[in-house]
Protein backbone atom coordinates (compact mmCIF):
# COMPACT_ATOMS: atom_id res chain seq x y z
CA UNK A 1 0.00 0.00 0.00
CA UNK A 2 1.08 3.53 -0.29
CA UNK A 3 2.19 6.11 2.06
CA UNK A 4 0.68 8.76 0.21
CA UNK A 5 -2.48 10.42 1.77
CA UNK A 6 -4.70 12.70 -0.20
CA UNK A 7 -8.03 11.75 1.12
CA UNK A 8 -9.13 10.13 -2.17
CA UNK A 9 -10.60 6.91 -1.97
CA UNK A 10 -8.44 5.28 -5.48
CA UNK A 11 -8.96 1.84 -4.74
CA UNK A 12 -12.80 2.75 -4.48
CA UNK A 13 -12.97 4.14 -7.55
CA UNK A 14 -11.05 1.38 -9.34
CA UNK A 15 -13.41 -0.86 -7.85
CA UNK A 16 -16.27 1.19 -9.25
CA UNK A 17 -14.69 0.98 -12.70
CA UNK A 18 -14.63 -3.12 -12.41
CA UNK A 19 -18.01 -3.32 -11.57
CA UNK A 20 -19.16 -0.65 -14.05
CA UNK A 21 -17.10 -3.09 -17.31
CA UNK A 22 -19.79 -5.76 -16.59
CA UNK A 23 -22.66 -3.55 -15.82
CA UNK A 24 -22.29 -0.83 -18.12
CA UNK A 25 -25.87 0.64 -18.00
CA UNK A 26 -24.75 1.25 -14.37
CA UNK A 27 -22.61 4.16 -15.25
CA UNK A 28 -26.15 6.11 -16.20
CA UNK A 29 -26.26 9.50 -13.99
CA UNK A 30 -28.51 12.21 -13.46
CA UNK A 31 -27.57 15.30 -11.65
CA UNK A 32 -30.47 17.52 -10.62
CA UNK A 33 -31.02 21.13 -9.32
CA UNK A 34 -33.99 23.44 -8.19
CA UNK A 35 -34.02 26.69 -8.92
CA UNK A 36 -36.31 29.12 -7.08
CA UNK A 37 -36.74 32.68 -7.63
CA UNK A 38 -36.64 34.92 -5.26
CA UNK A 39 -36.96 38.79 -6.48
CA UNK A 40 -34.96 40.91 -8.47
CA UNK A 41 -32.21 38.82 -9.88
CA UNK A 42 -32.05 36.87 -6.56
CA UNK A 43 -32.12 33.00 -6.59
CA UNK A 44 -32.07 30.39 -4.30
CA UNK A 45 -30.84 27.13 -5.68
CA UNK A 46 -30.49 23.94 -3.88
CA UNK A 47 -29.06 19.87 -4.97
CA UNK A 48 -29.78 16.71 -3.36
CA UNK A 49 -31.31 13.88 -4.74
CA UNK A 50 -29.71 12.84 -8.17
CA UNK A 51 -29.95 9.15 -9.66
CA UNK A 52 -26.78 6.80 -10.44
CA UNK A 53 -25.87 3.08 -9.82
CA UNK A 54 -29.40 1.81 -11.19
CA UNK A 55 -31.46 3.89 -8.39
CA UNK A 56 -32.50 7.13 -6.63
CA UNK A 57 -29.12 8.53 -4.73
CA UNK A 58 -29.21 11.10 -2.06
CA UNK A 59 -26.78 13.64 -0.58
CA UNK A 60 -25.92 13.44 2.78
CA UNK A 61 -28.17 16.69 3.29
CA UNK A 62 -29.34 19.59 0.86
CA UNK A 63 -26.87 21.80 -0.15
CA UNK A 64 -28.27 25.38 -1.11
CA UNK A 65 -26.64 28.30 -3.27
CA UNK A 66 -28.26 32.04 -3.90
CA UNK A 67 -27.00 33.79 -7.04
CA UNK A 68 -27.29 37.06 -7.60
CA UNK A 69 -25.83 40.26 -9.57
CA UNK A 70 -23.57 42.46 -7.32
CA UNK A 71 -24.68 46.35 -6.97
CA UNK A 72 -22.71 47.62 -10.00
CA UNK A 73 -25.81 45.87 -11.83
CA UNK A 74 -28.03 47.45 -9.70
CA UNK A 75 -28.72 44.32 -8.26
CA UNK A 76 -28.88 43.22 -4.36
CA UNK A 77 -26.15 41.42 -4.07
CA UNK A 78 -27.19 38.32 -2.03
CA UNK A 79 -24.47 35.54 -3.93
CA UNK A 80 -22.49 35.02 -6.11
CA UNK A 81 -23.07 35.71 -10.10
CA UNK A 82 -24.34 33.14 -11.93
CA UNK A 83 -21.48 32.94 -14.32
CA UNK A 84 -19.46 32.94 -11.24
CA UNK A 85 -20.69 29.45 -10.37
CA UNK A 86 -19.87 28.02 -13.15
CA UNK A 87 -16.26 29.04 -12.45
CA UNK A 88 -16.39 27.28 -9.09
CA UNK A 89 -17.80 23.90 -11.09
CA UNK A 90 -14.92 24.14 -12.75
CA UNK A 91 -12.45 24.73 -10.29
CA UNK A 92 -13.80 22.26 -7.80
CA UNK A 93 -14.14 19.58 -10.62
CA UNK A 94 -10.56 20.22 -11.61
CA UNK A 95 -9.05 20.20 -8.42
CA UNK A 96 -10.74 17.07 -7.25
CA UNK A 97 -9.86 15.64 -10.20
CA UNK A 98 -5.99 16.66 -9.50
CA UNK A 99 -6.05 14.88 -6.26
CA UNK A 100 -7.44 11.65 -7.09
CA UNK A 101 -5.00 11.37 -10.55
CA UNK A 102 -2.06 12.75 -7.52
CA UNK A 103 -3.57 9.54 -5.53
CA UNK A 104 -3.17 7.63 -8.34
CA UNK A 105 -0.03 7.99 -9.36
CA UNK A 106 1.49 8.05 -5.67
CA UNK A 107 2.04 11.66 -5.73
CA UNK A 108 1.64 13.27 -1.75
CA UNK A 109 -0.21 16.75 -2.21
CA UNK A 110 0.71 19.54 0.48
CA UNK A 111 -1.20 22.21 -1.10
CA UNK A 112 -3.13 23.48 -4.21
CA UNK A 113 -4.27 26.64 -4.80
CA UNK A 114 -6.89 27.73 -8.38
CA UNK A 115 -7.09 31.11 -9.25
CA UNK A 116 -9.82 31.62 -12.41
CA UNK A 117 -10.70 34.50 -14.57
CA UNK A 118 -13.27 34.36 -16.99
CA UNK A 119 -13.07 37.49 -19.32
CA UNK A 120 -16.66 38.68 -20.71
CA UNK A 121 -17.50 41.62 -22.33
CA UNK A 122 -21.04 42.68 -21.14
CA UNK A 123 -21.70 44.26 -24.20
CA UNK A 124 -23.10 40.67 -24.99
CA UNK A 125 -25.33 40.21 -22.44
CA UNK A 126 -26.89 43.49 -22.72
CA UNK A 127 -27.54 43.13 -26.33
CA UNK A 128 -25.90 45.72 -27.38
CA UNK A 129 -23.87 43.84 -30.12
CA UNK A 130 -24.79 40.72 -31.66
CA UNK A 131 -21.17 39.66 -32.77
CA UNK A 132 -19.67 39.53 -28.72
CA UNK A 133 -20.52 36.53 -27.24
CA UNK A 134 -22.32 36.40 -23.85
CA UNK A 135 -20.57 33.73 -22.17
CA UNK A 136 -16.94 34.12 -21.18
CA UNK A 137 -14.53 35.08 -24.59
CA UNK A 138 -12.04 32.62 -22.13
CA UNK A 139 -11.35 30.96 -19.13
CA UNK A 140 -7.34 31.45 -17.42
CA UNK A 141 -6.73 29.06 -14.60
CA UNK A 142 -3.47 29.26 -13.13
CA UNK A 143 -2.66 26.72 -10.00
CA UNK A 144 -0.16 26.67 -6.92
CA UNK A 145 0.91 23.07 -6.63
CA UNK A 146 2.88 22.20 -3.76
CA UNK A 147 3.73 18.15 -3.80
CA UNK A 148 5.79 15.63 -3.41
CA UNK A 149 6.70 15.47 -7.41
CA UNK A 150 9.12 17.30 -9.69
CA UNK A 151 7.57 19.97 -12.16
CA UNK A 152 6.66 17.77 -15.09
CA UNK A 153 4.75 15.35 -12.71
CA UNK A 154 2.95 18.15 -11.46
CA UNK A 155 1.79 19.25 -14.80
CA UNK A 156 1.10 16.06 -15.87
CA UNK A 157 -1.34 15.70 -12.85
CA UNK A 158 -2.89 19.30 -14.14
CA UNK A 159 -3.72 17.80 -18.00
CA UNK A 160 -4.84 14.51 -17.12
CA UNK A 161 -7.06 16.04 -14.47
CA UNK A 162 -8.45 18.68 -17.41
CA UNK A 163 -8.81 15.38 -19.65
CA UNK A 164 -11.26 13.67 -17.16
CA UNK A 165 -13.09 16.55 -15.87
CA UNK A 166 -16.83 16.30 -16.32
CA UNK A 167 -17.06 20.22 -16.27
CA UNK A 168 -14.09 21.01 -18.51
CA UNK A 169 -16.21 18.68 -20.67
CA UNK A 170 -19.07 20.97 -20.82
CA UNK A 171 -17.45 23.96 -20.58
CA UNK A 172 -14.90 23.21 -23.32
CA UNK A 173 -17.65 21.65 -25.53
CA UNK A 174 -21.21 22.07 -27.41
CA UNK A 175 -24.05 20.35 -25.60
CA UNK A 176 -27.52 20.17 -26.44
CA UNK A 177 -30.43 22.04 -23.88
CA UNK A 178 -33.81 21.68 -23.93
CA UNK A 179 -35.38 24.62 -21.97
CA UNK A 180 -39.22 23.56 -21.73
CA UNK A 181 -42.10 25.40 -19.64
CA UNK A 182 -45.00 22.89 -18.27
CA UNK B 1 2.21 -17.24 -39.65
CA UNK B 2 2.23 -19.26 -42.77
CA UNK B 3 6.29 -19.45 -41.73
CA UNK B 4 5.88 -20.91 -38.70
CA UNK B 5 3.16 -23.05 -39.73
CA UNK B 6 5.47 -24.63 -42.14
CA UNK B 7 8.54 -24.70 -39.89
CA UNK B 8 6.20 -26.99 -38.07
CA UNK B 9 4.64 -28.94 -40.38
CA UNK B 10 1.28 -27.92 -39.92
CA UNK B 11 -1.12 -27.79 -42.66
CA UNK B 12 -2.56 -24.46 -43.89
CA UNK B 13 -4.14 -22.35 -46.51
CA UNK B 14 -4.20 -18.47 -46.86
CA UNK B 15 -7.05 -16.69 -47.49
CA UNK B 16 -6.44 -13.38 -49.47
CA UNK B 17 -9.71 -11.61 -50.63
CA UNK B 18 -6.92 -10.05 -53.42
CA UNK B 19 -3.63 -9.95 -54.08
CA UNK B 20 -0.63 -10.52 -51.69
CA UNK B 21 -0.41 -7.07 -49.67
CA UNK B 22 -4.30 -6.47 -50.85
CA UNK B 23 -4.49 -3.36 -48.60
CA UNK B 24 -1.00 -1.79 -49.45
CA UNK B 25 -2.32 -2.20 -53.01
CA UNK B 26 -5.65 -1.06 -52.60
CA UNK B 27 -6.23 1.44 -49.64
CA UNK B 28 -3.52 3.75 -49.48
CA UNK B 29 -2.74 6.61 -50.54
CA UNK B 30 -0.31 7.28 -53.43
CA UNK B 31 2.83 9.38 -51.54
CA UNK B 32 2.48 6.69 -48.36
CA UNK B 33 5.83 5.39 -46.78
CA UNK B 34 5.60 3.23 -43.99
CA UNK B 35 6.45 4.94 -40.48
CA UNK B 36 8.81 2.03 -39.41
CA UNK B 37 12.61 1.88 -41.30
CA UNK B 38 13.89 -0.15 -43.60
CA UNK B 39 15.66 -2.48 -40.96
CA UNK B 40 12.66 -2.81 -38.68
CA UNK B 41 10.52 -4.79 -41.24
CA UNK B 42 11.72 -8.33 -39.56
CA UNK B 43 9.93 -11.34 -40.55
CA UNK B 44 10.49 -15.11 -39.52
CA UNK B 45 13.61 -15.73 -41.62
CA UNK B 46 12.93 -12.86 -44.01
CA UNK B 47 14.75 -8.94 -43.69
CA UNK B 48 16.07 -5.93 -45.55
CA UNK B 49 19.02 -6.99 -47.42
CA UNK B 50 19.20 -3.29 -49.31
CA UNK B 51 21.99 -0.50 -48.74
CA UNK B 52 19.45 1.94 -47.30
CA UNK B 53 18.20 0.33 -44.08
CA UNK B 54 17.63 3.84 -42.73
CA UNK B 55 14.83 4.78 -45.11
CA UNK B 56 11.42 3.99 -45.32
CA UNK B 57 9.07 2.04 -48.13
CA UNK B 58 6.91 3.48 -50.21
CA UNK B 59 4.14 1.42 -51.48
CA UNK B 60 5.30 0.20 -54.33
CA UNK B 61 8.50 -1.25 -52.23
CA UNK B 62 6.14 -2.48 -49.23
CA UNK B 63 4.13 -4.65 -51.91
CA UNK B 64 6.84 -5.89 -53.54
CA UNK B 65 8.88 -6.97 -49.78
CA UNK B 66 5.53 -9.03 -49.24
CA UNK B 67 4.92 -10.60 -52.46
CA UNK B 68 8.68 -11.93 -52.11
CA UNK B 69 8.01 -12.82 -48.47
CA UNK B 70 5.22 -14.99 -49.74
CA UNK B 71 7.39 -16.35 -52.54
CA UNK B 72 10.40 -17.47 -50.22
CA UNK B 73 8.53 -18.83 -47.90
CA UNK B 74 6.39 -20.64 -50.59
CA UNK B 75 3.54 -19.38 -48.42
CA UNK B 76 0.46 -21.18 -49.61
CA UNK B 77 -2.09 -18.48 -50.29
CA UNK B 78 -5.53 -18.64 -51.81
CA UNK B 79 -5.45 -15.05 -53.46
CA UNK B 80 -9.08 -13.57 -54.83
CA UNK B 81 -10.90 -15.20 -52.35
CA UNK B 82 -12.96 -13.59 -50.05
CA UNK B 83 -14.29 -14.76 -46.73
CA UNK B 84 -18.16 -14.40 -46.30
CA UNK B 85 -18.38 -15.97 -43.41
CA UNK B 86 -17.09 -18.00 -40.13
CA UNK B 87 -18.58 -20.41 -37.90
CA UNK B 88 -18.47 -23.36 -35.67
CA UNK B 89 -19.20 -27.08 -37.10
CA UNK B 90 -18.55 -29.96 -35.13
CA UNK B 91 -14.56 -30.83 -35.67
CA UNK B 92 -13.56 -27.05 -35.43
CA UNK B 93 -14.47 -24.42 -37.93
CA UNK B 94 -16.46 -23.67 -41.28
CA UNK B 95 -14.99 -20.76 -43.49
CA UNK B 96 -17.57 -19.64 -46.05
CA UNK B 97 -15.58 -18.04 -49.42
CA UNK B 98 -16.34 -17.01 -52.46
CA UNK B 99 -14.67 -20.00 -53.82
CA UNK B 100 -16.71 -22.78 -51.99
CA UNK B 101 -16.04 -23.55 -47.95
CA UNK B 102 -12.86 -24.76 -45.83
CA UNK B 103 -13.38 -26.59 -42.70
CA UNK B 104 -10.53 -26.54 -40.38
CA UNK B 105 -9.14 -27.40 -36.75
CA UNK B 106 -8.03 -24.12 -35.98
CA UNK B 107 -8.09 -20.49 -37.63
CA UNK B 108 -6.05 -17.45 -37.16
CA UNK B 109 -7.68 -14.52 -37.78
CA UNK B 110 -5.35 -11.66 -39.76
CA UNK B 111 -7.58 -9.44 -40.98
CA UNK B 112 -6.16 -6.46 -38.89
CA UNK B 113 -7.35 -3.56 -37.02
CA UNK B 114 -7.38 -1.08 -39.94
CA UNK B 115 -10.47 -2.10 -42.28
CA UNK B 116 -13.25 0.71 -41.86
CA UNK B 117 -12.04 4.15 -41.71
CA UNK B 118 -13.96 5.64 -38.46
CA UNK B 119 -16.25 8.05 -38.85
CA UNK B 120 -18.22 10.23 -36.48
CA UNK B 121 -21.69 10.89 -36.15
CA UNK B 122 -21.23 14.59 -36.95
CA UNK B 123 -20.28 13.57 -40.60
CA UNK B 124 -23.66 13.36 -41.50
CA UNK B 125 -24.42 17.08 -40.72
CA UNK B 126 -21.65 18.38 -43.21
CA UNK B 127 -23.37 20.44 -45.35
CA UNK B 128 -23.66 18.53 -48.31
CA UNK B 129 -21.69 20.81 -50.82
CA UNK B 130 -18.91 19.62 -48.67
CA UNK B 131 -16.78 16.88 -50.13
CA UNK B 132 -15.89 14.09 -47.68
CA UNK B 133 -13.26 11.82 -47.79
CA UNK B 134 -11.34 9.14 -45.60
CA UNK B 135 -8.00 7.68 -45.87
CA UNK B 136 -9.21 4.61 -47.55
CA UNK B 137 -10.28 6.30 -50.95
CA UNK B 138 -8.15 9.55 -50.25
CA UNK B 139 -4.94 9.29 -52.79
CA UNK B 140 -3.49 12.63 -53.91
CA UNK B 141 -4.36 16.60 -53.29
CA UNK B 142 -5.14 16.69 -56.90
CA UNK B 143 -8.61 14.51 -56.25
CA UNK B 144 -9.48 17.51 -54.45
CA UNK B 145 -11.04 20.55 -55.33
CA UNK B 146 -9.50 24.13 -55.21
CA UNK B 147 -10.18 25.66 -51.54
CA UNK B 148 -9.83 25.07 -48.14
CA UNK B 149 -9.94 21.49 -46.24
CA UNK B 150 -10.73 20.57 -42.56
CA UNK B 151 -8.58 17.57 -41.70
CA UNK B 152 -10.12 15.93 -39.09
CA UNK B 153 -7.65 13.70 -36.18
CA UNK B 154 -3.62 14.64 -35.68
CA UNK B 155 -2.58 11.20 -35.74
CA UNK B 156 0.21 9.85 -38.11
CA UNK B 157 -2.77 9.90 -40.68
CA UNK B 158 -4.30 13.10 -39.99
CA UNK B 159 -1.05 15.08 -39.77
CA UNK B 160 0.26 13.54 -43.03
CA UNK B 161 -2.72 14.42 -44.88
CA UNK B 162 -2.84 18.16 -43.75
CA UNK B 163 1.08 18.44 -44.51
CA UNK B 164 0.76 17.32 -48.29
CA UNK B 165 -2.96 18.74 -48.99
CA UNK B 166 -2.00 22.11 -47.39
CA UNK B 167 1.71 21.92 -49.78
CA UNK B 168 -0.69 21.46 -52.73
CA UNK B 169 -2.18 25.35 -52.07
CA UNK B 170 -4.89 24.09 -50.60
CA UNK B 171 -5.35 25.78 -47.26
CA UNK B 172 -5.28 22.89 -44.67
CA UNK B 173 -7.60 23.59 -41.10
CA UNK B 174 -6.79 20.35 -39.05
CA UNK B 175 -8.69 19.93 -35.97
CA UNK B 176 -6.86 17.93 -33.10
CA UNK B 177 -7.71 15.72 -30.23
CA UNK B 178 -5.68 13.31 -28.31
CA UNK B 179 -2.17 12.76 -30.39
CA UNK B 180 1.15 10.96 -29.50
CA UNK B 181 3.91 13.36 -29.95
CA UNK B 182 7.28 12.13 -31.06
CA UNK B 183 10.48 13.22 -33.05
CA UNK B 184 11.22 11.58 -35.92
CA UNK B 185 15.02 11.37 -34.93
CA UNK B 186 16.46 11.35 -31.51
CA UNK B 187 19.90 12.04 -30.47
CA UNK B 188 20.79 11.16 -34.15
CA UNK B 189 18.89 7.88 -33.77
CA UNK B 190 15.24 6.90 -35.28
CA UNK B 191 12.42 6.66 -32.53
CA UNK B 192 12.01 3.13 -33.93
CA UNK B 193 15.30 2.55 -32.85
CA UNK B 194 14.81 3.93 -29.42
CA UNK B 195 11.57 1.78 -29.20
CA UNK B 196 13.12 -0.86 -30.41
CA UNK B 197 16.90 -1.09 -28.66
CA UNK B 198 15.39 0.05 -25.20
CA UNK B 199 13.15 -2.96 -25.26
CA UNK B 200 9.97 -0.71 -25.27
CA UNK B 201 8.46 -2.85 -28.06
CA UNK B 202 9.21 -5.89 -26.51
CA UNK B 203 6.97 -5.14 -23.35
CA UNK B 204 4.72 -7.63 -23.19
CA UNK B 205 0.76 -6.88 -22.68
CA UNK B 206 0.58 -8.98 -19.44
CA UNK B 207 3.05 -6.38 -17.81
CA UNK B 208 0.59 -3.00 -18.99
CA UNK B 209 -1.58 -1.67 -16.17
CA UNK B 210 -4.71 -0.99 -18.21
CA UNK B 211 -3.97 -2.54 -21.35
CA UNK B 212 -7.52 -1.86 -22.78
CA UNK B 213 -6.94 1.90 -22.46
CA UNK B 214 -3.51 1.54 -24.39
CA UNK B 215 -4.81 -0.44 -26.65
CA UNK B 216 -6.80 2.51 -27.67
CA UNK B 217 -3.59 5.12 -27.80
CA UNK B 218 -3.49 6.76 -31.14
CA UNK B 219 -0.53 6.10 -33.54
CA UNK B 220 2.51 8.18 -33.24
CA UNK B 221 2.79 11.44 -35.35
CA UNK B 222 5.28 9.75 -37.90
CA UNK B 223 5.86 10.26 -40.95
CA UNK B 224 8.55 8.51 -43.26
CA UNK B 225 11.10 10.99 -45.73
CA UNK B 226 13.97 10.64 -46.87
CA UNK B 227 14.86 13.85 -44.72
CA UNK B 228 13.59 11.76 -41.77
CA UNK B 229 11.83 15.21 -41.16
CA UNK B 230 9.72 15.15 -37.66
CA UNK B 231 5.95 16.28 -38.74
CA UNK B 232 4.27 17.68 -35.84
CA UNK B 233 2.00 20.01 -34.82
CA UNK B 234 4.60 22.89 -34.71
CA UNK B 235 6.16 21.80 -38.13
CA UNK B 236 2.26 22.03 -39.71
CA UNK B 237 2.13 24.91 -38.19
CA UNK B 238 4.93 26.41 -39.57
CA UNK B 239 3.56 25.65 -43.38
CA UNK B 240 0.46 27.79 -42.47
CA UNK B 241 -1.63 25.01 -41.19
CA UNK B 242 -4.69 26.39 -38.97
CA UNK B 243 -5.14 24.62 -35.80
CA UNK B 244 -8.20 23.89 -34.02
CA UNK B 245 -9.62 21.73 -31.06
CA UNK B 246 -11.35 18.46 -31.71
CA UNK B 247 -14.11 18.55 -33.78
CA UNK B 248 -17.15 18.48 -31.09
CA UNK B 249 -20.23 19.17 -32.95
CA UNK B 250 -22.16 20.57 -36.18
CA UNK B 251 -24.83 23.80 -35.45
CA UNK B 252 -26.84 25.44 -38.10
CA UNK B 253 -23.86 24.65 -40.41
CA UNK B 254 -21.03 25.97 -38.14
CA UNK B 255 -18.49 23.50 -36.91
CA UNK B 256 -17.95 23.75 -33.85
CA UNK B 257 -14.18 22.54 -31.73
CA UNK B 258 -13.76 22.21 -28.53
CA UNK B 259 -11.49 24.54 -26.18
CA UNK B 260 -9.27 21.96 -24.97
CA UNK B 261 -6.68 22.58 -27.93
CA UNK B 262 -3.78 23.66 -25.64
CA UNK B 263 -4.16 20.82 -23.03
CA UNK B 264 -4.88 18.33 -25.64
CA UNK B 265 -0.79 19.90 -26.85
CA UNK B 266 0.78 20.54 -23.35
CA UNK B 267 -0.21 16.79 -22.81
CA UNK B 268 1.23 15.40 -25.91
CA UNK B 269 4.12 17.06 -25.06
CA UNK B 270 4.21 15.75 -21.06
CA UNK B 271 4.23 12.48 -23.16
CA UNK B 272 6.86 13.34 -24.82
CA UNK B 273 9.23 14.37 -22.64
CA UNK B 274 8.52 11.17 -20.79
CA UNK B 275 9.60 9.36 -22.88
CA UNK B 276 12.45 10.99 -24.29
CA UNK B 277 13.62 11.07 -20.79
CA UNK B 278 12.89 6.77 -20.33
CA UNK B 279 15.36 6.96 -23.33
CA UNK B 280 17.96 8.98 -21.86
CA UNK B 281 17.91 6.83 -19.05
CA UNK B 282 17.94 3.55 -20.59
CA UNK B 283 20.80 5.24 -22.61
CA UNK B 284 22.66 5.79 -19.70
CA UNK B 285 22.11 2.41 -17.85
CA UNK B 286 22.88 0.51 -21.46
CA UNK B 287 26.45 2.42 -22.02
CA UNK B 288 25.22 3.42 -25.19
CA UNK B 289 25.21 7.17 -23.94
CA UNK B 290 28.35 7.52 -25.89
CA UNK B 291 27.59 5.94 -29.26
CA UNK B 292 24.63 8.50 -29.87
CA UNK B 293 24.15 12.69 -30.10
CA UNK B 294 23.68 14.56 -26.40
CA UNK B 295 20.25 14.79 -24.99
CA UNK B 296 17.94 17.58 -25.98
CA UNK B 297 14.45 18.37 -25.68
CA UNK B 298 11.69 19.84 -28.63
CA UNK B 299 10.38 23.04 -28.59
CA UNK B 300 6.69 22.94 -26.42
CA UNK B 301 4.09 22.87 -29.43
CA UNK B 302 2.91 26.20 -29.64
CA UNK B 303 -1.09 27.08 -29.92
CA UNK B 304 -2.28 30.48 -30.26
CA UNK B 305 -4.26 32.28 -27.51
CA UNK B 306 -7.25 32.09 -28.67
CA UNK B 307 -7.85 29.28 -31.11
CA UNK B 308 -11.21 29.32 -33.43
CA UNK B 309 -14.20 27.43 -31.90
CA UNK B 310 -15.96 27.67 -34.69
CA UNK B 311 -15.48 27.44 -38.71
CA UNK B 312 -19.02 28.40 -40.80
CA UNK B 313 -19.23 25.16 -43.45
CA UNK B 314 -21.42 27.19 -44.97
CA UNK B 315 -19.26 30.15 -45.86
CA UNK B 316 -17.68 28.00 -49.08
CA UNK B 317 -14.07 28.24 -47.22
CA UNK B 318 -14.04 24.53 -46.93
CA UNK B 319 -14.65 22.31 -49.89
CA UNK B 320 -13.40 18.79 -48.19
CA UNK B 321 -13.51 17.04 -44.92
CA UNK B 322 -11.17 14.46 -44.49
CA UNK B 323 -11.94 12.12 -41.58
CA UNK B 324 -8.56 10.59 -40.10
CA UNK B 325 -10.16 9.47 -36.95
CA UNK B 326 -8.88 6.10 -36.48
CA UNK B 327 -9.93 2.55 -37.88
CA UNK B 328 -12.15 -0.35 -36.78
CA UNK B 329 -12.15 -4.00 -37.63
CA UNK B 330 -14.46 -4.87 -40.11
CA UNK B 331 -15.88 -8.61 -38.66
CA UNK B 332 -19.21 -8.81 -40.87
CA UNK B 333 -18.66 -11.86 -41.63
CA UNK B 334 -18.24 -13.17 -38.67
CA UNK B 335 -20.77 -15.79 -37.11
CA UNK B 336 -19.72 -16.23 -33.60
CA UNK B 337 -20.59 -14.00 -30.27
CA UNK B 338 -16.85 -13.42 -29.91
CA UNK B 339 -17.20 -9.29 -29.82
CA UNK B 340 -16.98 -6.98 -26.60
CA UNK B 341 -19.38 -4.07 -26.59
CA UNK B 342 -16.65 -1.92 -28.34
CA UNK B 343 -16.71 -4.44 -31.33
CA UNK B 344 -12.69 -6.17 -30.82
CA UNK B 345 -12.97 -9.72 -30.50
CA UNK B 346 -12.13 -10.51 -26.97
CA UNK B 347 -9.05 -12.61 -26.42
CA UNK B 348 -6.10 -12.92 -24.49
CA UNK B 349 -2.81 -12.08 -25.93
CA UNK B 350 -4.15 -13.25 -29.59
CA UNK B 351 -5.42 -16.23 -28.02
CA UNK B 352 -9.45 -15.97 -28.23
CA UNK B 353 -10.90 -16.05 -25.15
CA UNK B 354 -14.14 -17.54 -26.48
CA UNK B 355 -13.39 -19.63 -29.03
CA UNK B 356 -11.13 -22.84 -28.82
CA UNK B 357 -8.35 -23.24 -31.64
CA UNK B 358 -9.28 -19.40 -33.04
CA UNK B 359 -6.30 -16.53 -33.10
CA UNK B 360 -5.95 -12.97 -33.94
CA UNK B 361 -2.92 -11.70 -35.23
CA UNK B 362 -1.78 -7.86 -35.99
CA UNK B 363 -3.73 -6.04 -33.47
CA UNK B 364 -2.66 -3.15 -31.35
CA UNK B 365 -0.65 -4.44 -28.93
CA UNK B 366 -2.14 -7.61 -29.16
CA UNK B 367 0.96 -9.33 -27.20
CA UNK B 368 3.68 -6.85 -27.00
CA UNK B 369 3.78 -3.09 -28.38
CA UNK B 370 5.11 -3.70 -31.27
CA UNK B 371 2.27 -6.19 -31.99
CA UNK B 372 0.80 -4.20 -34.51
CA UNK B 373 4.47 -3.54 -37.09
CA UNK B 374 5.21 -5.54 -39.70
CA UNK B 375 8.01 -6.44 -37.12
CA UNK B 376 5.74 -7.33 -34.18
CA UNK B 377 4.42 -9.78 -36.56
CA UNK B 378 7.56 -12.58 -36.27
CA UNK B 379 7.32 -12.58 -32.18
CA UNK B 380 3.18 -12.71 -31.67
CA UNK B 381 3.35 -15.50 -34.61
CA UNK B 382 6.18 -17.56 -33.31
CA UNK B 383 3.90 -17.28 -29.87
CA UNK B 384 0.89 -18.10 -30.88
CA UNK B 385 1.70 -20.82 -33.65
CA UNK B 386 3.23 -22.87 -30.61
CA UNK B 387 -0.17 -22.32 -28.48
CA UNK B 388 -1.96 -23.82 -31.96
CA UNK B 389 0.55 -27.05 -32.22
CA UNK B 390 -0.26 -27.41 -28.58
CA UNK B 391 -4.04 -27.11 -29.00
CA UNK B 392 -3.85 -29.59 -32.14
CA UNK B 393 -1.62 -31.93 -30.54
CA UNK B 394 -3.82 -32.18 -27.08
CA UNK B 395 -6.42 -33.37 -29.44
CA UNK B 396 -8.83 -30.84 -28.19
CA UNK B 397 -12.20 -31.13 -30.38
CA UNK B 398 -15.19 -28.37 -29.92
Amino acid sequence: MSEVKNGVNVEALLGAREVLEGAPQAGAFTWRAKCEWKDGTHSHSSVEGYFGFGEEQSHKREFTFDADHPELFAAADNGATPIEYVLVGLASCLTAGIAAVAQHREIQLNSVEATLEGGMDVRGILGMDADIRNGFDGIKVSYKIDADADREDIEALVAQSQKRSAVYDVVSNPTNITVVVE
Amino acid sequence: MSRCLSARAIDHVLLERGAVANSWRTERWDSLRLLTPNWQSRLPDFGYEGDDPDGYRNMPETIAFLDKYAQVIEAPVQTETAVTSLRCNDNGYQVGTDQGDWHCRTVVLATGACNIPTIPKIADAVPSGIAQLTPNNYRNPDQLAEGGVLVVGAAATGTQLADEIHRSGRPVTLSVGAHIRVPRVYRGRDIEWWMDASGLHDELYSEIEDIVRVRRVPSFQLTGSDERKTLDINALSAIGVKLVGRFAGIHDGKAQFAGSLRNMCNMSDLKMNRLLKTFDEWAEESGMDGEVDPSHRLEATGVEDAPPLGLDLTSGEIKTVIWATGYRPDYSWLELELLDRKGQIKHDGGVVTEAPGMYLLGMQFLRRRKSALIDGAGDDARDLCGHLAGYLANGNIL
